[in-house]
């Protein structure tokens, strides 16, 4: 297992962190966080798929979200990912986090 | 369910779940795009453009999904599979040596776990069992106890949780037509108690059925004889059951898979102390201190030491010496841990056994040793790929996984095999032990969890040793030399021609300790079996006839023996004929009696004891055995006439130094008896055993009702059964006669545990020299390929084809030399271990090591034959050219 370093960095850990707090707003399939996410930063924030797709399923390993297949409205079959109660829980820690985190690069950049 | 489906994709990687997903997405995009104004065509292209690499994106997906080490194994193993389906020839040659060596460790496994460790089915606390034996000072060997010492040992002692007393019997069963001799045993009442086997059905002995004469016939019996006799029926407590001719009452029914506690056999009946007499032949024991009979057990208190509980009960020894001197004088008591119990046959058992695993192990290694060539030659024509693989960016320690994958599957493979094989074997050493007085002993392998841990052990141990070296070897490839040489001449080959022709000298070392074993016990069983054991073998038939069973007390038997032996001697071809109460070379224990001597002073704390037997007047001619000095016993040494005896050379030498005894008087128990003859040295119990003082005397004078016939004829036993049954019934319907055997089958008998040891070793050791030869062969097969341009460059320099043999032939047989020198220092240090398993053979036997070092020779010239051949034939042109 340890062969492959695969510790949460920084980028990966906002990723997370944006595919949590859009799931927090209600379910969405894999194409509809994407959209989500660059529609709300105003394209400023592009989602890489090659990214988004392993991170959805690992964080639903972890047990964060829940996936389930479902039929949109024009009937097709979509892989709608959901929110659960740890995943609540994580998204407050990370917030938590990525507060703090934004503070203090915010405090160097004001007095370097 | 996360985790389960992660699992799942490990191994099954066929998820489709990203691909749908994908899918998904980008048509998703499209149609985006698409309402934002771009033409369909556009639309789909620029979806796919920003979903970016499609493979990649699966490839990070599915490693999110599963469990790397597990998808990492099976891709390893899926890999090795295909390696070995593409090498059938090298896969086949190493699991069948694996399965061999695999096979024969499991297997002797099973029979130490079986014999030696748990010897005892269902029996608790067996780490807290020891054997107990008498000891009599001034004597190495070990007595029985008696009753009232083993009550007093039982009442002094605090230490011990429990005395089990025990002594084996037998009887015959009539099952249907046909009679049948089974074991059973005498026990104390604490017996099922103190072992923790309780009865399936009615109820184990109580104490009260430990005194008494004769007062309390019943029996518990086996499952077996529960189910075989009595068809399971489950209101059999309460049922009579015939036992040596008297009426027993079926208490109990012991449960299944329960044999007893004497390793060897499958006791069929047991019962309490009180049937003692009835058991043996009529003979009162339990208030005589003399009289002894027990072999027992002693279950210790948890936590006590054997050493503790040695020295307890060595004390309560000494003070019913002094308390009496008259019948304890002398005496003691021994410990024995289970394993090396010495009354069964669990203590003949332990050389054999020990020899066993030596050979095995031996066996492995040189199988081992086949693979690792195998695997080595294989993984050198590999090395392009391993540097490809290297050179690509893979980590060594990967391939060393992928190697080592590789030979786990091998060995997984063998293992199972060897079970199969050890499955086999099982019950090999039963086989090849013959029965005992038609009781077919019960020495069965035992596969449990331990022997498969144990093999397993073993089957990872030995893929360490054949595929992790070369492993390690071969993937330490010097990179830039490797890819600057063209292929196939890196540096490695030099190394692993050394470690292959190392792994040649090992096994043909091995081969020469285990030949020289095999040699030296040929020989040794080739002298025990010319051995004299002092009387005739050849001509003289022997069975027994026990009239006890069929209600004959002493008295009434004589009449009947004397009637019989009469008409013996009238059926034709027969000699002469006469009785015995011990058969020499039977397992049934010899009988044995204090002495006094006239004017012989023993040592003031000894009291001379010596084995004695009863006899008719012919019994010497009968048995060939010559009278040195005095006469014979005739017809007129009955009870009316002075008691006499008849003593033999050794004790001649020992009591009387060199006078004739003739003449004098010898106490026997408490009779004085005039010696009338000397007789000539006998061995009574095996071939190898030194002479001990032994007497004789007349069955007239010391009647018995169970008796052993002798009968001198050149008949074979069969024809003569039929004419001896007809003349016993004739008699009385009631007495069924014994086995019918020549004196040559009895003494074979007991040459078992050797013939076992011999049959092992020659099966063993020719299997080892045949692999080891196969190791030759490949390795200087091998040599010739690879070193055709040296030849073809010698051969264009003018060397004629028998410089070339010479050439080839030296490097193997320098090979073979090297080995067969290592293997004859150290079988030269380690043939002594053969023990007592030697007779009459030195362990460092000079002819039998030049034999064994010229067989492996012969051996190692006739692997060398096809290697040189072709090497003869190499073309130097072709050769050089290309």
């Amino acid at each position: 297992m340890a062969l492959r370093r695969r510790k949460p960095d920084a980028l990966q850990g906002t990723l997370d962190l944006l595919v949590l707090k859009v799931l927090s707003r209600g379910s969405h399939h894999g194409y509809g966080i994407a959209a989500d996410i660059e529609a709300t930063s105003d394209d400023i924030l592009r989602v890489e798929e090659g990214s988004l797709y392993p991170a959805l399923h690992r964080m639903e390993h972890l047990g964060w979200i829940s996936a389930e297949w479902q039929l949109t409205a024009n009937n097709r079959r979509a892989r709608v990912y959901r929110l659960t109660r740890a995943g609540d829980r994580q998204l407050a820690e990370q917030l938590e986090k990525w507060a703090r985190l934004t503070k203090g690069v915010a405090k160097v950049l004001r007095f370097a | 369910m996360g985790w389960m489906r992660r699992l799942r994709a490990s191994w099954w990687p066929t998820d489709k779940t990203f691909d749908e997903e994908a899918q998904f997405h980008i048509e998703a995009r499209t149609r985006d795009y698409v309402e934002r104004g771009l033409s369909p065509e556009h639309a789909r292209r620029e979806a796919e453009r920003r979903f970016g690499a499609f493979t990649l994106a699966r490839e990070r997906t599915a490693d999110a999904d599963s469990f790397r080490l597990i998808s990492d194994l099976r891709r390893d193993l899926g890999f090795a599979v295909r390696m070995l389906r593409r090498n059938p020839g090298f896969a086949f040659m190493a699991v069948l040596c694996l399965t061999i060596g695999i096979g024969a460790n499991a297997a002797v496994f099973s029979w130490i776990e079986g014999i030696l460790l748990r010897p005892y089915p269902l029996v608790v606390d067996q780490q807290r069992i020891y054997a107990v034996t008498g000891t009599e000072r001034g004597t190495a060997g070990n007595t029985d106890m008696s009753w009232p010492d083993w009550l007093d040992l039982q009442r002094s002692s605090g230490l011990v949780d429990a005395f089990i007393a025990e002594k084996i019997t037998g009887t015959t069963l009539s099952v249907g037509d046909r009679a049948e001799r089974v074991p059973g045993s005498i026990v104390s009442a604490n017996y099922f108690d103190a072992i923790g086997v309780h009865p399936i059905l009615g109820r184990a002995f109580r104490p009260e059925e430990n005194v008494g004469r004769n007062s309390h016939p019943v029996t518990v019996i086996s499952y077996q004889t529960w189910q075989n006799r009595y068809h399971g029926d489950p209101s059999v407590v309460g049922r009579t059951q015939m036992l040596n001719g008297l009426p027993h009452t079926i208490i109990g029914v012991a449960p299944e898979g329960f044999f007893g506690t004497f390793v060897g056999y499958a006791f069929q009946f047991w019962v309490p102390p009180s049937m003692q007499p009835q058991f043996n032949a009529g003979v009162y024991k339990l208030e005589d201190r003399s009289a002894q009979w027990i072999e027992g057990f002693v279950k210790l208190k948890p936590g006590v030491t054997m050493e503790q509980a040695q020295a307890e009960l060595s004390a309560v020894m000494a003070r019913l010496e002094a308390e009496y001197p008259e019948t304890n004088r002398g005496r003691g008591i021994r410990l024995f841990p289970l394993w090396r119990t010495p009354f069964n046959n669990a203590g003949a058992m332990v050389p054999t056994l020990g020899i066993a695993l030596g050979v095995v192990i031996a066996v492995l290694f040189i199988a081992c040793a086949n693979v690792g060539n195998l695997v080595l030659v294989r993984a050198f024509g590999r090395q392009q790929e391993m540097t490809i693989r290297l050179s690509i960016g893979a980590g060594r320690a990967r391939l060393v996984r992928q190697m080592l994958t590789e030979g786990l599957l091998l060995s997984a493979i063998a293992t199972v095999g060897g079970f199969a094989i050890a499955q086999v074997l099982r019950n090999g050493l039963a086989f090849l032990t013959p029965p005992r007085g038609g009781i077919v002993l019960r020495l069965p392998g035992a596969l449990d969890w331990r022997v498969f841990v144990v093999s397993w052990g073993v089957c990872v141990g030995a893929t360490v040793l054949f595929a992790f070296v070369p492993a390690l070897l071969t993937s330490r490839v010097d990179l830039a030399s490797a890819l600057r040489e063209h292929a196939g001449s890196v540096a490695g080959p030099r190394r692993a021609a050394w470690l292959r022709s190392v792994l040649v000298v090992v096994q043909v070392a091995l081969s020469v300790v285990l030949l020289v074993g095999a040699g030296l016990l040929i020989k040794s069983f080739q002298a025990i079996r010319a051995a004299d054991p002092g009387f005739r073998t050849t001509g003289v038939a022997t069975t027994s006839v026990d009239a006890f069973t069929a209600g004959y007390d002493a008295g009434r038997a004589r009449v009947f023996q004397d009637e019989l032996i009469d008409r013996v001697r009238q059926i034709g071809g027969v000699e002469s004929a006469d009785f015995s109460t011990t058969t020499p070379f039977t397992y049934a224990s010899v009988a044995s009696a204090t002495i006094a001597v006239d004017g012989y002073v023993p040592p003031k704390d000894q009291q001379p004891t010596a084995e004695y037997n009863t006899v008719g007047p012919d019994y010497f001619s009968t048995l060939g055995i010559a009278i040195v000095s005095g006469r014979a016993f005739t017809r007129g040494d009955d009870e009316s006439a002075a008691p006499v005896a008849i003593v033999d050379q050794s004790m001649a030498a020992q009591f009387w130094k060199g006078t004739d005894p003739v003449g004098s008087r010898v106490r026997v128990k408490n009779d004085w008896r005039t010696v009338v003859g000397v007789a000539r040295s006998i061995k009574s119990r095996n071939l190898m055993e030194r002479p001990t003082p032994f007497f004789y005397v007349p069955l007239r004078q010391n009647p018995a009702p169970v008796v052993s016939l002798h009968i001198r004829t050149p008949l074979p036993p069969a024809a003569l059964g039929q004419t001896l049954a007809r003349e016993i019934h004739s008699l009385d319907a009631n007495i069924a006669p014994g086995e019918l055997i020549t004196m040559r089958e009895q003494v074979e008998r007991t040459t078992a545990s050797q013939r076992i040891a011999v049959t092992m070793l020659i099966m063993f050791g020719g299997l080892a020299l045949g692999l080891a030869a196969v190791g030759l062969y490949g390795v200087m097969a091998a040599t010739v390929a690879q070193s055709t341009r040296q030849l073809a460059l010698r051969m264009a320099l003018g060397a004629d084809a028998s410089h070339i043999r010479r050439f080839v032939l030296l490097r193997g047989l320098a090979m073979a030399a090297i080995g067969a020198a290592i293997g004859a220092a150290i079988a030269f240090q380690t043939t002594r271990l053969l023990g007592y398993l030697l007779y009459q053979v030195n362990p460092r036997d000079f002819p039998t090591f030049v034999a064994a070092v010229t067989v492996v020779s012969i051996a190692a010239l006739a692997a060398c034959v096809a290697p040189v051949r072709r090497a003869v034939r190499t073309d130097p042109i072709e050769v050089l050219r290309a």
